[in-house]
């Protein structure tokens, strides 16, 4: 028995295959956090006048709530203080000032989108998936700008966006997560230095997957990305991301914000491969990352579906979440999240129905092996109006050795009699019998847990688009059998 | 050295031959120089669990085409010598040798056992969510053909064989797409097992107590899989607990395994005997009855 325990141990002690680093200049700000560092990042990037008003608004909110109550923590997670004097928030990497085309593009750079298999190489059309990928802290690419154009989709880096789009970011910036939201939006809303922008216009069905590539290079930079997706009514959007990050033995902060907003009849899916650098299997380095996803079903008969694939980070804390406002809208949380060696997570969705008919699913997979702990935190609340309000919740645990640990804290609030819950939960563990019954017809045992893990995600991976499931079913398999080419 | 009984079998049994004389023709004579290599030869084996001896000097040779039934009262360790034989890592060997097609198979891994050849057929299949069953076994099939340098299947050789196999055992296509063993009734499971013993063709298949649990109709259609699957280059350890397998399932062998030894070997007429007198005949204390 405890020597079955001893390989699963050891095929969970993974290598990270997207550690390395590129050389490449970069154009950084000193390090810390002032009003004198906002005004740099906002004038680097040539922003109008509202976007710097908002960001020292947001700052200011930021140094209040750091005085008065410092970082969360109530979360199920343990780490040390962050020094935010000691991060650089901006780092870019040198090039011209212009990107018209990827030929523009330092070679060094598509180089290491090469290496991490994105296609942001225009001439190879293999994928029919739009990118925009992301360098620290600027957009370096996108591609299908013009196809997209035709279709009044517009994708484009979030900076492009408050140049060439400024009504749209008025109008919608900060609507889903204000920077009075919490600690990491405020703060991102203070330095966030790029991300990606989606309008979908009416009765459009955008005709690609679109995706981000997240890439955080430099050291001692965090990461402070911020996403908009627009669906306007009857618009439809499916949207993918990716991240990774070299190995380093300090821990670096993400603290991105998402925001989706869909109308009348829109449709939001938004998909994430989240990889980044988990630290070594001692627990030195590793991103924090520090997540508000917040989605909100604006317009009648809305839906918006999130679904997460988690194995990388130190540290995840994320609540991708879904505010249910208009009437017969859907929300939908579907998450896979691993946590190896000595990774944390604090993980899970918000579910607020205030519309009538309002229906929200959350499918909630939690994997732990070596220490990891990994913890499934849930909100569903059905406000007054919500008549006729449904959700329904499951989430299941899976435990590989006995070192690890497995916590649910689903958070229910009901103010109208008419609502139906369902909540299902089980922890498992990958049973000696199990693994035995597979080895015993001749399946190697890595091949025999991954087998086993794949077959317990099986719900959220089939909510994944086609490619993404893929690599969503690889990463999980690379993640725990060390079978690193 | 000899601590149980010795069985030295005939070289081969003849096609239908069925009576067997019990080791008179060979009293305990080595002869394996003479022989072809037998398919599995265990010696002396003592096993424990938790520090437990559950296994206390257990020797059997079995030759290709034989097959031998184990039968013994509960606890005796017939289930021990299966997980043994499939090389449960729970179970500590302690000492003896067993050689499988010559190799050591102390020495194998669980899947190597398994690629060498070694098949058990499980008292109680395991349930795996969210892995199809059809998928589960072409998964199998294919690791074994790698193991064996063969190029692998893909869906379309596979499916027409596993749907042939599946209409052998009188089992529904609706088992193709449902997760292993999820919920599938008793009957099901044994017959599952059969199913993928009928698509690996082991060469050594060991059937532990599949006759438990299963009414006298899915023990037809087993017995029927496993009828099948004979062949000159196949051997069966049939372990079980009642003789009413060895009604379906014509067996060459019978060897009583009580406390850890292997007390009486003989013909398939010691099956009926067993069922009429019991185990207790067959105790330690009466080894002295048995021929020298």
């Amino acid at each position: 028995m405890s020597s079955t325990v001893d390989t699963i141990r050891d095929l969970a002690a993974q290598d990270y295959k997207w550690g390395f680093v590129t050389e490449i200049d970069e154009d950084r700000v000193p390090k810390g956090l002032s009003e004198d560092i906002v005004r740099l990042i906002s004038a680097r990037k040539g922003e109008p006048a509202f976007m710097l008003e908002w960001r020292l608004n947001a700052l200011r909110h930021w140094f209040q709530m750091e005085r008065e109550q410092g970082e969360p923590r109530w979360a199920n997670l343990k780490f040390n203080p962050i020094d935010y004097q000691n991060i650089v928030y901006y780092s870019a990497p040198k090039q011209k000032p212009s990107l018209d085309s990827l030929n523009q593009v330092d070679p060094e750079l598509l180089k290491t989108y090469a290496k991490l298999g994105i296609p942001i190489d225009e001439q190879k059309r293999l994928s029919n998936v739009a990118v925009d990928a992301v360098f620290d802290s600027v957009s370096v690419a996108t591609t299908f700008k013009d196809k997209l154009a035709e279709m009044g989709v517009i994708f484009c880096s979030f900076s492009e966006a408050v140049k060439n789009h400024p009504d749209l970011i008025k109008k919608y910036l900060g609507t889903v997560v204000p920077h009075t939201d919490n600690f990491y939006a405020a703060l991102n809303a203070a330095v966030f230095t790029d991300g990606s922008f989606v309008y979908v216009p009416k009765g459009v069905r955008c005709p690609m997957e679109l995706s981000t590539y997240f890439r955080i290079n430099a050291a001692e930079t965090g990461q402070f990305e911020r996403t908009l997706i627009i669906a306007d009514e009857g618009a439809s959007v499916s949207y993918l991301e990716g991240c990774t990050a070299p190995i380093r033995d300090t821990n670096q902060l993400h603290a991105a914000v998402v925001e989706l907003i869909a109308l009348d009849n829109a449709q939001i899916k938004y998909s994430t491969v989240q990889n980044w650098y988990p630290g070594d299997k001692e627990g030195r380095g590793g991103i924090y990352n520090f997540v508000t996803k917040r989605g909100k079903c604006a317009g009648r008969n809305s839906k918006i579906s999130w679904t997460q694939v988690e194995t990388g980070s130190a540290i995840t804390w994320k609540y991708p979440s879904c505010i249910l406002q208009g009437d017969n809208s859907v929300g939908e949380f579907y998450s896979v999240a691993l946590t190896n060696n000595r990774q944390q997570a604090d993980t899970g969705t918000k579910m607020i129905h205030i519309g009538k008919n309002t229906r929200s699913t959350i499918v909630a997979k939690g994997i732990s092996a070596g220490y990891g702990q990994n913890t499934y935190r849930g909100q569903v609340k059905i406000m007054k109006g919500a008549t006729g309000a449904r959700n329904y919740t499951q989430c299941d645990s899976l435990l590989i050795g006995d070192k690890c640990g497995a916590h649910t804290f689903p958070y229910i609030e009901v103010r109208n009699a008419t609502a139906r819950m369902e909540h299902e939960a089980s922890t498992s563990k990958i049973g000696e019998d199990q693994l035995f019954y597979l080895r015993q017809r001749g399946i190697k045992t890595e091949d025999a847990v991954s087998m086993i893990v794949n077959g317990f995600c099986k719900t959220v991976f089939k909510e994944l688009p086609m490619e993404f499931a893929v690599e969503a079913q690889k990463l999980l398999g690379v993640s725990l059998e060390g079978s690193v080419g | 050295m000899r601590k149980g009984t010795t069985l030295v079998v005939p070289q081969r049994v003849k096609k239908k031959h069925r009576g067997f004389s019990p080791c008179e023709d060979f009293p305990n004579a080595r002869t394996e120089r003479e022989q072809p290599m037998a398919l599995l030869e265990i010696q002396d084996l003592h096993a424990s669990v938790d520090g437990h001896e559950i296994l206390k000097g257990v020797n059997l040779t079995v030759n290709a085409g034989e097959v031998h039934s184990i039968m013994g009262p509960n606890g005796s360790g017939k289930s021990t010598l299966a997980a043994v034989l499939a090389r449960r890592n729970a179970y500590e060997v302690t000492s003896g040798r067993i050689l499988f097609n010559g190799k050591d198979l102390l020495e194998m891994e669980p899947e190597e056992a398994a690629c060498e050849g070694v098949f058990l057929a499980f008292q109680y299949p395991v349930e795996i969510p969210g892995i199809g069953n059809a998928y589960f076994l072409r998964s199998a099939m294919n690791a074994i053909r790698k193991y064996h340098g063969q190029d692998e299947l893909d869906a379309m050789d596979f499916l027409p064989l596993y749907k042939e196999r599946m209409k052998l055992l009188e089992m529904d296509e609706k088992f193709m797409s449902r997760s292993v063993n999820e919920g599938f009734s008793g009957g099901e499971k044994k017959r599952n097992e059969i199913l993928q013993l009928s698509m690996l063709e082991p060469k050594l298949a060991i059937l532990d107590e599949t006759d438990s649990g299963l009414d006298i109709d899915a023990l037809r259609i087993v017995a029927q899989g496993v009828n099948a699957m004979r062949s000159p280059d196949r051997a069966f350890l049939v372990i079980t607990h009642y003789q009413r397998l060895l009604d379906y399932i014509a067996t060459d062998f019978v060897h009583v395994l009580v406390d850890g030894k292997i007390v009486r070997s003989g013909g398939p007429e010691l099956a009926l005997e067993l069922e009429e007198k019991g185990y207790s005949s067959s105790e330690p204390a009466e080894q002295q009855a048995l021929p020298a």
